[in-house]
């Protein structure tokens, strides 16, 4: 087998989390097919990066250039497609992140490579490919065959496997970069920070979460109401500050705030993976969820199947009773 | 300024009873109700935005069968000028290399300056077809817009990074961009726009219509299976005053307040 390759991500001079946990799945999928872990790295003034994942990897592909500064699906392509092309890795893997969403399909296509996105588990038997990822907002777990190939290319899900030690030492190769220029079609501009607001939701070690479930904005303040008699702040899915009903700042999630109290409550919250990334760090978790096959309870500690609205003046009385 | 928007009709999954058929490939679709996809009620929105600013035309597709072209005249009601569905009823089960591909087949001989798609489908989640699409009609991409902007020859994005970074683009056109949720306000169709919708004529294309006739697929779906829980929840059961008094003393003994 020619090997698994693992694309690094990073981003302002950081690791991203998604690159350690591909490089210890990769370790464990290379050692039980028998064969080597590749990083690959695309980057400006990679020495740093290069030496945290040293010890990740049996080998490590670096091409350093400026056209690389910042990551662009399209220049990134340019060159990736050149690596797979010579290389022919068996399984390529990145992460199904807002960088590998950017890049894995035009790149596979452009390839001709089977490829899905995605995906919770692999399981390699002789040349076939089998993954496993989620369907139908996450209530229903698909087992996929991939066309038979002697490549593919997989985006996977992060928080689905854990990083891990390793002391291998890298073979590192330098490469020339096969691009000299950005391509003119699309140019990185700037990156924007999210801007704070008045409440910072990662501070407080009780947060109650709303969710789509609170059906109209008026109904906020129930929510805000029961919030404060707890001593906790309001935070939310990604529907109600699409909707404009809470500021960005309050969300939870990947594309979001990741948050570790130590009480969160999650009502009318289907617990979408993307949610679940922001919050799955709290001690205690709680739902509140009228569907009882909601992704949600498998992550809760505790659960209550009921409406919402009939539950939470309730539970605020019951408490304030305490 | 001609603009493309691909439109999925999704069964709507997230509070309903999900079971899957007798195939195990496929989920029971009878009690569902569906709708279109959400982040393509933003994608058509945000053409609807462009056109209001550049004039020209929408133009919506959808591989679907004959029940989404309800869903495309809803698209016609909220601003489209022309839909057209493709007979998803002349293939056998797709995936979404093909889907893209078949796309692509009737696309490339359309006029655009920019293709929306969404995000990623709700059913399937995928977030492949957008890019896929892109890649066969040679035309750049950007995913996960979140702000969009654009003038004769250059779109001005914003696409969203993770933890609330924003990467700020600048892409030539035609492109391809796959719009996020929450970029815009998708407006309601006034019911004057709903019945003069519900005139308007939608161009249905079969398989024996496109330039192509073979479709690779990249992958098959072997089956569906309710994944095996990773944690043990402690439902707390009874009326709502009897579950609330129980998470109360959980509450109160574990001294989480
Ligand atoms: C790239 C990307 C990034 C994303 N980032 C994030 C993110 O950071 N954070 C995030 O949250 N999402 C994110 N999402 C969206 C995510 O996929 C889900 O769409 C979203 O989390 C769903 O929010 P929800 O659970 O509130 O709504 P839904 O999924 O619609 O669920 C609503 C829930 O409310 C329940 N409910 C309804 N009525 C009641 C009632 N009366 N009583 C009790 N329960 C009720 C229903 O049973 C259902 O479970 C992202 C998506 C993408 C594609
Ligand atoms: N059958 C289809 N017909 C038209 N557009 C589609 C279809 N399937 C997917 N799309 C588009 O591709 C986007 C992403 O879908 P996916 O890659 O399945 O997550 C959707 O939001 C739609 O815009």
């Amino acid at each position: 087998m020619s090997g698994i390759y693992i694309l690094i991500e990073h981003r302002q001079d950081e690791i991203r989390d998604i690159s350690y946990e591909l490089l210890a799945y990769g370790r464990k999928l290379a050692e039980d097919n028998n064969t080597k872990v590749t990083a690959v790295i695309l980057g400006f003034n990679t020495e740093k990066i290069v030496e945290k994942i040293e010890s990740q990897a049996h080998k490590i592909i670096v091409f350093d250039n400026e056209v690389f500064k910042e990551f662009n699906a399209e220049t990134y392509q340019i060159a990736l497609a050149d690596l797979i092309r010579k290389d022919n890795p068996f399984l390529f893997l990145i992460g199904h992140s807002a960088f590998g969403m950017d890049l894995c399909p035009a790149l596979a296509t452009q390839l001709n490579l089977p490829f899905t996105t995605d995906c919770l588990a692999i399981e390699i038997a002789d040349s076939n490919l089998r993954v496993v990822r989620h369907m139908f907002d996450g209530k229903l777990a698909a087992k996929v065959l991939l066309r038979e190939n002697s490549s593919y290319m997989l985006t996977l899900r992060a928080g689905s496997f854990s990083a891990a030690e390793s002391s291998l030492k890298a073979e590192i190769i330098k490469l020339d970069s096969p691009v000299s220029e950005v391509p003119d079609y699309r140019k990185f501009l700037e990156y924007i920070e999210a801007v704070a607001g008045d409440v910072d939701i990662t501070k407080s070690d009780i947060v109650v979460g709303i969710g789509r479930g609170i059906k109209e904005q008026d109904n906020l303040a129930m929510i805000e109401e029961f919030a404060a008699s707890i001593g906790g702040v309001v935070a939310c899915s990604r529907p109600i500050v699409d909707a404009d009903w809470l500021p960005k700042d309050r969300q939870v999630g990947s594309s979001g705030k990741v948050i570790k109290p130590k009480l969160y409550i999650a009502i009318g919250i289907s617990g979408a993976f993307q949610h679940v990334a922001g919050m799955k760090g709290a001690e205690t978790i709680v739902a509140i969820n009228k569907d009882a096959n909601a992704p949600i309870f498998h992550e809760a500690d505790y659960g209550i199947v009921d409406d919402l609205f009939k539950v939470i003046p309730v539970l605020k009385e019951k408490i304030a009773e305490l | 300024m001609d603009i493309i928007v691909c439109i999925k009709r999704v069964p709507q999954t997230a509070e309903a009873e999900v079971k899957i058929d007798s195939t195990g490939k496929d989920i029971e679709k009878d009690r569902l109700t569906f709708d279109m996809n959400e982040s393509d009620t933003y994608a058509l929105e945000e053409a609807a935005l462009m056109k209001e600013k550049f004039g020209g035309e929408i133009t919506v597709i959808s591989l679907g069968d004959e029940d989404a072209e309800e869903t495309l005249r809803i698209a016609l009601a909220k601003g489209a000028d022309n839909a057209i569905r493709i007979k998803a009823e002349d293939f056998d089960e797709l995936d979404a290399f093909q889907t893209s591909q078949i796309l692509k087949s009737v696309i490339k001989d359309l006029s655009y300056d920019i293709i929306f798609t969404g995000c990623i489908s709700t059913d399937d989640a995928y977030s492949q077809i957008g890019l896929t699409l892109a890649e066969l009609l040679e035309i750049p991409h950007a995913a996960l817009v979140i702000d969009f902007d654009a003038n004769e020859d250059r779109a001005d994005v914003q696409r969203e990074l993770e933890g609330g970074l924003i990467e700020h683009l600048d892409v030539a056109l035609p492109a391809l961009f796959t719009i996020q949720t929450g970029i815009n306000e998708p407006r309601y169709a006034s019911l004057i726009a709903i019945r003069r919708a519900a005139k308007k004529e939608i161009q249905v294309i079969g398989k024996d219509e496109l330039a192509q006739s073979e479709f690779i697929s990249n992958s098959t779906l072997e089956k569906l299976y309710v994944p095996p829980i990773s944690k043990q929840v402690e439902i707390l059961d009874g009326t709502a005053a009897e579950s609330s008094a129980k998470l109360a003393g959980i509450i109160k003994d574990k001294g989480l307040l």
